[in-house]
């Protein structure tokens, strides 16, 4: 029989997995969201002050410290991180996450050494897989923000005999894991985890920005198994249960992610897209086309005499910081009774629903945000169409040109519309490296610049129009 | 096989099938919140750093001890707080339609 304090310490455990749960459902509506995301930080809470009775602990001083520091730094990112920067925020956290779980495994694995306890088979695999599966989670998601932070090249990163060195590390992790479970030793379990760290780093290396909604899905699920498997080492089911449960969400958005995309997980991984597929750019019919250009002016012409304009934003709007402008220029619409529509490609942007939090941010109303799905047989009675720094997502080849290699992909159907108007930096290709034939349509205008700087051109035309 | 592993086995299968359950219908609108939400539940591994932190008896596992308690409630409190702020910021068209009668 449990003492009481174990009791108290187990069924606090208990209630805070049901408040993860709970939390979780509500997170699935955007009404109740936030009140959901409350209610597991509540669980979280209860659980930290239960772990503080645990008779294990006898000192307090590193706790207190460290969890200081910790939660000191961050609400510091939390609070001043700017929207734009969400998906390395999130990728930095999954990596800090990742590396807490690694660090336990490994240091519960000492600890049990030191006293002299016999480790079963079942702990040690528990050990094994948590050092390992934590610290290429920690590895992978540093040089995910890295790159999203362009401290590191976006471009998928290669070099020669790139399959045959990574495959020989990761058969090295498992050569190491399998020797720790059979013999024990931490010499050998340090070894796996600088292994691992390696592997982490070597898998997201060479992949390329705009697969990133993958890459940090898939980092999220891998932290929650890690997570789930400490539990198995710390004879802790809520653990267990929390983990796993991120494990599920972030397997379901991995998997939703590489749909949008119509690529296997396997190839968003290994395929490294946007170096192989310079060769078919070559070969689109569209070579020698022209394109024709529009201004500022003409833009705000078309837009303010339009009924129904459509607004498609991509990773570009992100990088201009252009969400607070183009939702000016939409309000000024609105007001001169333009219907105003912003239709959201799930892959568009660096993570599952960036331009959704981009544009909350900017104070659009979450209603006024259109899926693919719901937008795409609207656009052929759409006036006008407003590209801003989004590619690939619209690009018809996806659709018509099997030679693609993004055929197949679901897009925004935005070469429908009656006008399309296309704000782009230069001609510079999307991720995938390939020319868009939307951009040489006869019904398409470019209008080249600063997303930013160009919508408050338009916006300024609108006001004198 | 010992006891207590065939029952994590079990809550953990279960779990797979709760979080599936629980998760699956999420709207696109939500996917960043909910992604930072769960990185902030995965930050419950800080417990298990509290663990290690308050029974330390040698500097190794003091310093492993202190870096995972530092690094997991960076995670945890850091998850919480960004996913609330980016929550907040989601509102419906009525709440903006009288913002707008307001300003």
């Amino acid at each position: 029989m449990l003492d009481l304090r174990a009791s108290v310490i187990a069924i606090s455990y208990i209630v805070a997995a049901v408040l993860f749960i709970f939390g979780l459902k509500q997170l699935s509506s955007p009404a109740t969201a936030r009140s959901g995301n409350r209610l597991a930080a509540v669980g979280m809470l209860l659980a930290l002050l239960a772990t503080l009775v645990d008779r294990q602990i006898l000192s307090y001083g590193t706790i207190g410290l460290g969890m200081l520091i910790g939660a000191a730094m961050g609400i510091y990112f939390a609070r001043t991180v700017q929207m734009t920067a969400m998906p390395q925020m999130v990728a930095l956290f999954n990596g800090m996450g990742g590396a807490t779980a690694a660090l336990v495994s490994v240091a519960e694995f000492l600890r049990l050494s030191a006293a002299g306890e016999a480790i079963g088979v079942g702990e040690a695999t528990s050990i094994v897989l948590g050092t390992a599966i934590g610290a290429i989670s920690f590895t992978g998601s540093i040089i995910a923000f890295g790159k999203l932070q362009e401290i590191l090249p976006g471009k998928p990163l290669q070099f020669p005999l790139q399959r045959p060195i990574n495959g020989l590390i990761l058969l090295a992790v498992v050569a190491l894991g399998v020797a720790v479970v059979m013999a024990g030793g931490s010499a050998l379990l340090w070894a796996l985890f600088v292994a691992a760290l390696v592997v982490g780093a070597m898998f997201v290396l060479p992949i390329g920005g705009g697969d990133m909604p993958v890459v940090i899905s898939i980092l999220n699920s891998l932290t929650g198994l890690a997570a789930a498997l400490t539990g198995f080492v710390l004879h802790n089911q809520m653990l267990v249960v929390a983990g796993v449960l991120v494990g599920a969400s972030g397997t379901l958005l991995t998997l939703l992610m590489s749909t949008a995309m119509n690529r296997s997980v396997a190839n968003v991984l290994f395929g490294a897209f946007g170096a192989t597929s310079s060769d078919a750019a070559a070969q689109t019919s569209v070579v020698g086309r022209t394109v024709k250009q529009t201004t500022p002016e003409d833009t705000a012409i078309a837009l303010a005499y339009a009924r129904s304009v459509v607004i498609v934003p991509g990773y570009g709007l992100a990088v201009a910081e252009a969400q607070h402008t183009v939702r000016e220029l939409a309000t000024d619409l609105e007001k001169r009774g333009v219907n105003v529509k912003y239709a959201i490609h799930p892959v568009a942007g660096r993570m599952p629903g960036h331009m959704n939090v981009l544009l909350a941010e900017a104070n659009v109303p979450y209603d006024q945000l259109l899926e693919m799905d719901q937008v795409n047989g609207e656009f052929p009675q759409t006036d006008v169409v407003l590209v801003v720094g989004a590619n690939d997502v619209v690009n018809p080849a996806a659709r018509d040109d099997p030679s693609s290699p993004i055929y197949g992909m679901p897009i925004l159907d935005v070469d429908r519309a009656r006008n399309i108007i296309v704000l782009k930096r230069s001609m510079g290709h999307g991720f995938a490296g390939i020319d868009n034939a939307l951009f040489y349509h006869d019904k398409t205008r470019m209008l080249f610049g600063d997303a930013r700087q160009s919508l408050t051109q338009i916006g300024q035309a609108l006001k004198a129009a | 096989m010992s006891q207590e592993l065939v029952l994590g086995i079990y809550v953990f299968i279960m779990a797979i099938f709760v979080g599936f359950e629980v998760i699956s219908r999420v709207p696109s609108v939500l996917h960043t919140p909910l992604m930072s939400g769960t990185n902030a539940i995965h930050g419950i591994v800080v417990l298990g750093a509290m663990l290690i932190a308050g029974s330390a008896n040698t500097p190794l596992l003091h310093a492993l001890g202190f870096i995972a308690v530092v690094f997991g409630a960076a995670n945890v409190f850091g998850g919480f707080v960004v996913t609330d702020r980016m929550l907040e910021m989601f509102k419906k068209r009525e709440q903006g339609a009288s913002e707008k009668k307001n300003a």
